[in-house]
């Protein structure tokens, strides 16, 4: 039976087959969420607002994953490193060069587009394991440029730059609490657009593509240029990622964006389930919050001798890494899986069938 | 000149360990068609395990070389019965994530099991090296080189010359026919990881002799991939020729480059080749080339 659809909603016509909110309820629900999501920053303490902003900065980050590898079906281990071009360009870009931020953001997302672009371009030939080792590899030489002659003279080096302030119309975004609301209302926007993209004609060819790529081919579906596409996109994400990144953290440094980052970012993507927007955003928070209380109750398990402390610091990755396993095994749709089941059930409550 | 061939030397000496290590690789790949993130895990895992018995219990290497094999064999099993057996019938993408995910488990579970800081093995050869002509080969460069040497002759009279190993190349071939021969193929794949396990351990020995031992070895265990895309991934004729190329090409990039970049040539070295592999020959120099249009 379908359950995709609450009772009494009917498809009666195309665009209501089409949309995404379906009924009075679940605007209200959509509009409070937003709404309650620009609200939360007087109730928050500034750990905890620190970690909801950078929390919605890595949901857009993943959400590029989401095309490529949620959707496209091409493993990427390289988006930390295409962030890095976006944090670094944009910093660059306001810094010696003297552009406002709001300009410095969408050139920097460009120029990371590009750069994902080029090293999607393997993909013409190879995929599957082949083109995990590609990104890899752009992932080590993206940060060995970075920090190294020729760059390192506009890069700094292994010290990183400092982002100066953006500003507008006399504000100055030097708080988290300012700040709070540029990453919530670029987060939002970016979550439209890749819900939208995953249903145009781009999104159906990266899941044909995903799905078999030989039938792709057949069905006349140009398979390179796409994948070219998926990866322009995520290259896209992540420089928008790192744009709003580099203000956060004020002092970008190569550390921030190491290959253990790209990994996290992966290992979200599949916590959560590939190949939805939901998932991708229930995995950043699901693993971002298993990360915060592996930091509150670390100090607690210090006083075990010997592996107390060691086992403390690296609690995170063991939590992490047993997560990633653990949902491979026994969730493989991940935690959107979950969702949708919780959905079906509320939908049919109180009969069973 | 002298320094040319120096670094070349030194290059063919460390790429045979390279070889070792990428073998263990090639081979799971090869049986069951698993791409293993966690080789270099493997890898560090082992020489620590090494070093509790040699350097911090004090067992002579014989002794603790022994114990080691056992347990990073028995290691190399538990892995692929908790983690691989049940990806069976996933596509590869899940599976290469699996082992990613084992890959992060195990580097953070291995600061806390052996400690972060580096170690050390005992020393067993005196300073200095072997002289020919202007060349000079350390002690450990060439233990490392005959070491490797031997293990990859044992491995390939292993996989020519006795059954298990007639075994193994049968599950490699084809599955279905393996086991409609009566092989077994669930316990081919638990030998092939052991034997993954302890070719990576003794590499992870002969690394952690030439310079120290510690959990971040794993980034030196990431070399295999260089050599396994550069030698086909299905060859293990590729790997032990491509070993010493990717060896002589990061201490070459490490003695020419590093002067002029600052440092680090020698890590971003090998995924230069990787990118360029993939560009210009992306089945390697020796692996089968997959007849499909992508």
């Amino acid at each position: 039976m379908d359950v995709s659809r609450p009772c009494g909603v009917f498809n009666i016509t195309y665009s209501i087959d089409m949309a995404i909110v379906r009924t009075k309820s679940h605007w209200a629900c959509l509009i409070g969420c937003i709404i309650l999501s620009f609200l939360i920053p007087p109730f928050l303490s500034i750990h905890w607002l620190s970690w909801v902003i950078e929390t919605s900065i890595v949901i857009v980050a993943v959400l590029g994953l989401y095309f490529v590898t949620g959707l496209c079906g091409q493993i990427s281990l390289g988006q930390a490193g295409f962030m890095a071009i976006g944090a670094y360009s944009t910093v660059i870009l306001m810094g010696p060069i003297g552009f406002s931020y709001w300009l410095a953001l969408p050139i920097s997302a460009l120029i990371t587009g590009m750069v994902a672009l080029f090293f999607g371009i393997p993909s013409l030939r190879v995929k599957g394991f082949y083109l995990a080792m590609a990104t890899l590899s752009s992932q080590f030489l993206i940060m060995w440029l970075l920090t190294h002659p020729p760059f390192d003279r506009w890069t700094g080096g292994d010290d990183g730059l400092t982002t100066p302030a953006p500003t507008m119309q006399g504000i100055v975004f030097d708080s988290y609490q300012s700040w709070f609301f540029v990453v919530m209302i670029f987060m939002w926007l970016m979550i439209y657009f890749a819900k939208n993209i995953g249903r145009t004609r781009v999104g159906r060819a990266f899941v044909a593509i995903r799905d078999s790529d030989l039938a792709a081919e057949v069905l006349g579906i140009n398979i390179f240029g796409y994948k070219l596409i998926s990866f322009f996109l995520a290259g896209i994400y992540a420089g928008i990622a790192g744009s709003l990144f580099a203000p956060f953290i004020i002092r970008i440094a190569p550390a921030n964006f190491n290959l253990e980052r790209s990994i996290w970012f992966l290992g979200m993507l599949i916590v959560g389930g590939t190949g939805s927007v939901v998932g991708a955003i229930l995995g950043v928070v699901f693993i971002r919050l298993l990360l915060q209380l592996t930091t509150i109750f670390g100090p607690s398990i210090n006083p075990i001798p010997i592996v107390g402390p060691l086992l403390a610091n690296y609690l995170g990755g063991l939590v992490f890494g047993l997560a990633v396993i653990f949902f491979l095994i026994f969730e493989p749709r991940g935690l959107n899986h979950r969702w949708l089941i919780f959905k079906a059930w509320y939908r049919l409550h109180p009969f069973s069938y | 000149m002298a320094f040319f061939l120096q670094m070349v030397l030194s290059g063919i000496l460390l790429g045979c360990v390279y070889s070792l290590v990428a073998i263990g690789f090639v081979i799971i790949y090869k049986s069951s068609g698993v791409i293993n993130f966690a080789q270099g895990h493997l890898l560090a895992f082992g020489a620590l395990v090494l070093w509790t018995f040699i350097g911090a219990l004090g067992f002579p290497l014989l002794v603790g070389g022994l114990l080691t094999i056992l347990l990073t064999a028995f290691l190399g099993v538990i892995i692929e019965y908790l983690t691989i057996r049940p990806m069976t019938g996933q596509p590869l993408m899940a599976v290469i994530v699996m082992t990613i995910g084992l890959a992060a488990f195990l580097t953070s579970l291995m600061p806390c099991l052996f400690g972060a800081t580096e170690k050390a093995y005992p020393h067993i050869f005196p300073k200095g090296g072997l002289q020919i002509g202007p060349l000079i080969i350390s002690y450990e460069y060439l233990f490392s080189f005959i070491t490797a040497l031997v293990m990859v002759a044992i491995f390939l009279y292993f996989f020519h010359r006795t059954k298990l190993g007639l075994l193994m190349r049968a599950v490699a071939d084809g599955h279905d026919c393996a086991r409609s021969c009566g092989v077994k193929v669930g316990i081919i794949f638990r030998w092939t990881w052991a034997i993954a396990a302890v070719s990576a351990m003794i590499g992870g020995y002969l690394l952690g002799s030439i310079e120290n031992v510690s959990p971040s070895m794993t980034s030196i265990g990431l070399r295999v991939f260089p050599v396994v895309i550069l030698g086909g991934l299905n060859s293990i004729t590729g790997c032990i020729i491509a070993g010493p190329i990717v060896g002589v090409l990061e201490l070459l990039a490490i003695g020419y480059g590093d002067p002029i970049v600052r440092g680090g040539s020698g890590d971003v070295m090998p995924y230069i080749i990787i990118l360029l592999t993939l560009i210009f020959r992306p089945y390697g120099i020796f692996g089968e080339e997959e007849i499909e249009r992508i």
